[in-house]
């Protein structure tokens, strides 16, 4: 019973929990809820992998009502590879939200704030676990419109404004893609992905599919903000409380980076994606924005913020993988972006651990913390050189077979910005290494203690994931294979 | 030509008013017109999937003795789902302003700028 309807459960419970939770008393109960539902939708999605990657598609239709009329649920290696990401994620989350949310949101807002987390949550899981290009639409604006509320949480007052603004631009970018989607609609009749995908090939030459590809391209690529559409993305980071920052740094654009996938390589048929230019301009855009981003984050003096920059560099390249179009460099942006979660996870955990204490993460704050506080030091200092990409982390990893892609190309100026992207990342990352270690302590923090266990705990468990996936890859490799293969790219 | 015009004006009617509430999202520094220009441009893409539902000569698709062709109620559906998903953002949005005049005392973008910028 389970095992059949597993594919639907694992967003219906966070959805059907948001409400309870939201209307429960105040104190850790809506915690607890919390934690449950997470913990069990990373047991479901892993169940929901293996029996994938055993036994092939799963298909389940809701409701009963046969595709393509209906909406399926169609899960191959991908969707249940991007949901377990996203369940694990929200998992290790939600213990080190406890003291965190304590901390940072008012007492009676607490129960509303797990009921938009977990709304939040289901809208993530929906988008990767659906097959109907409309229902996408919907879970996007389910967990685009919690997202929202979550940032508007901020203790700062720029936190609402960086919210509105979020809102403003994530908006436009859905109602792009609904745009995209009904002129797709209007000339093959069908919604859903495998059916559009079979029907595409006869009407590529029609100039509404290609304004169809367009706008749907431009939205999602203000979802996943890709540079230049990511100016939502520092603010919304900076200001969002920390449990938030860290959940949607993690998953959010991680699953609009899905969505592209899906888009570019299974609805569209091959060599639709390849007539156009947006392989070119995806490069283009990837090496730009690794470097900009780059630049900027050293620069800043928020640390959070500067992260959040980084961030906008990382999602460079993934789009980078993309863009080569090979089996690759699919690879290589789905590596990267498993890598990425799991690195940029621990470093905002390992940042929210200093706000915990300080209030503020600011580099003329935290000068000589790093003696005071040496777990919190230690886990920024890993998970920075995973994303600098040394050898034996996980950042490792993505970065080689980035690099092989674009190898692979004789894409010399790719690979140049890919080692230029990494150096920048030692700077960046040094700066903050240096203001915690080398810095003399100021006076008002030489009490500040270490960050208390709840905290330190989920923190190490992604560092430790950060060492153990630069040495073992046979998880990420492998599914990344498999995807590749699901997504039916052929290596040229 | 003209026919060609005329024949498609629901589809102009549908651009311009896209165009126009894009125009006043980008344009505009108060709050509340962006929300009012996101609305325009958010209804502008309704009137185009309604218009693309249309079948020539199609009744209104409720069964009905004697009539063979109907227009297609997909598109209907799926609207009021995002008319939903509209109501939802525009409450939203206004509670945020509200939120964003109480922490400012202000709703226009510049203001708020420079509050920010001079502290």
């Amino acid at each position: 019973m389970i095992v059949k309807h597993l594919s639907l459960l694992l967003v219906m419970l966070p959805l059907a929990a948001a409400p309870i939770v939201a209307v429960l008393p105040r104190g850790r109960l809506p915690w607890v809820v919390g934690l449950i539902v997470a913990s069990s939708c990373a047991i479901l999605a892993s169940t929901q992998l293996s029996m994938v990657l055993q036994s092939g598609v799963i298909s389940y239709e809701l409701g009963g009502w046969a595709p393509p009329w209906g909406i399926e649920y169609r899960i191959d290696a991908v969707n249940a590879f991007f949901a377990l990401l996203v369940s694990i994620i929200a998992a290790i989350t939600l213990p080190y939200a406890l003291l965190s949310v304590e901390k940072e949101i008012p007492e009676h807002q607490i129960p509303l704030f797990y009921s938009a987390f977990l709304l939040c949550f289901a809208g993530l899981l929906g988008i990767t676990q659906t097959g109907d290009i409309f229902n996408v639409f919907v879970f996007l604006e389910i967990s685009s419109l919690s997202s929202y509320a979550l940032i508007s949480l901020g203790k700062q007052r720029q936190a609402l404004t960086s919210a509105y603004q979020y809102l403003i631009m994530g908006t436009i970018g859905a109602t792009f893609y609904l745009i995209g989607v009904g002129l797709l609609y209007s000339q093959t009749g069908t919604l859903n992905m495998a059916d559009m995908a079979a029907l595409l090939p006869q009407v590529t030459e029609l100039r509404t599919v290609h304004t169809g590809f367009a706008f749907i391209l431009i939205g999602i690529a203000l979802k996943l903000a890709l540079f230049p559409l990511h100016l939502w993305l520092p603010n919304a980071y900076t200001y969002a409380p920390t449990v938030v920052t860290v959940f949607l740094a993690a998953t959010a654009t991680k699953v609009a980076v899905y969505v592209m996938l899906r888009i570019l390589f299974t609805i569209f048929p091959d060599g639709f994606v390849a007539s156009t230019p947006t392989g070119d301009l995806f490069i283009l855009l990837g090496i730009t924005g690794i470097i900009v981003a780059s630049i900027y984050a050293i620069y800043q003096t928020d640390i959070k913020r500067l992260l959040a920059y980084s961030s906008v560099a990382q999602i460079g390249y993934m789009v980078l993988g993309i863009g080569f179009a090979s089996a690759t460099g699919l690879m290589a942006s789905m590596i990267h972006l498993f890598n990425h979660a799991l690195m940029k996870g621990a470093l905002f955990m390992a940042v929210g651990a200093i706000i915990y204490r300080l209030g503020i993460c600011r580099m003329d704050n935290i000068q000589g913390l790093g003696k005071q506080m040496p777990w919190t030091f230690a886990a920024i200092t890993i998970a920075g050189l995973s994303l600098v990409g040394v050898p034996g982390t996980a950042g490792f990893i993505s970065k080689w077979y980035l690099v092989s892609a674009a190898l692979e190309q004789q894409a010399w100026v790719s690979v140049a910005a890919i080692l230029i992207g990494s150096l920048l990342a030692v700077v960046y990352i040094g700066k903050i290494i240096e203001s915690l270690y080398f810095k003399p302590v100021s006076e008002t923090n030489t009490t500040v203690k270490e960050a208390p266990l709840f905290l330190l705990l989920p923190t190490w468990v992604l560092v430790v994931a950060n060492i153990y996936f630069g040495l073992n890859t046979e998880l990420t490799v492998g599914v990344a294979e498999h995807a590749a293969q699901v997504m039916g790219v052929v290596a040229k | 030509m003209m026919d060609y015009i005329i024949g498609h004006y629901n589809y102009w009617i549908a651009i311009f008013l896209m165009m126009v509430g894009f125009y006043i999202v980008i344009s505009r520094g108060n709050l509340v017109k962006k929300i009012i220009g996101l609305n325009i441009f958010q209804v502008s893409v309704f009137l185009l999937y309604i218009t693309m539902s249309t079948v020539k000569d199609g009744a209104a698709p409720i069964i009905t003795e004697g009539v063979k062709l109907y227009s297609n109620p997909l598109p209907h559906v799926l609207i009021l789902t995002a008319i939903v998903v509209g109501v939802a953002t525009t409450a939203l949005a206004l509670a945020l302003v509200i939120r964003i005049k109480e922490a400012y005392g202000t709703i226009e973008e510049d203001e708020i700028h420079e509050q920010d910028h001079s502290l």
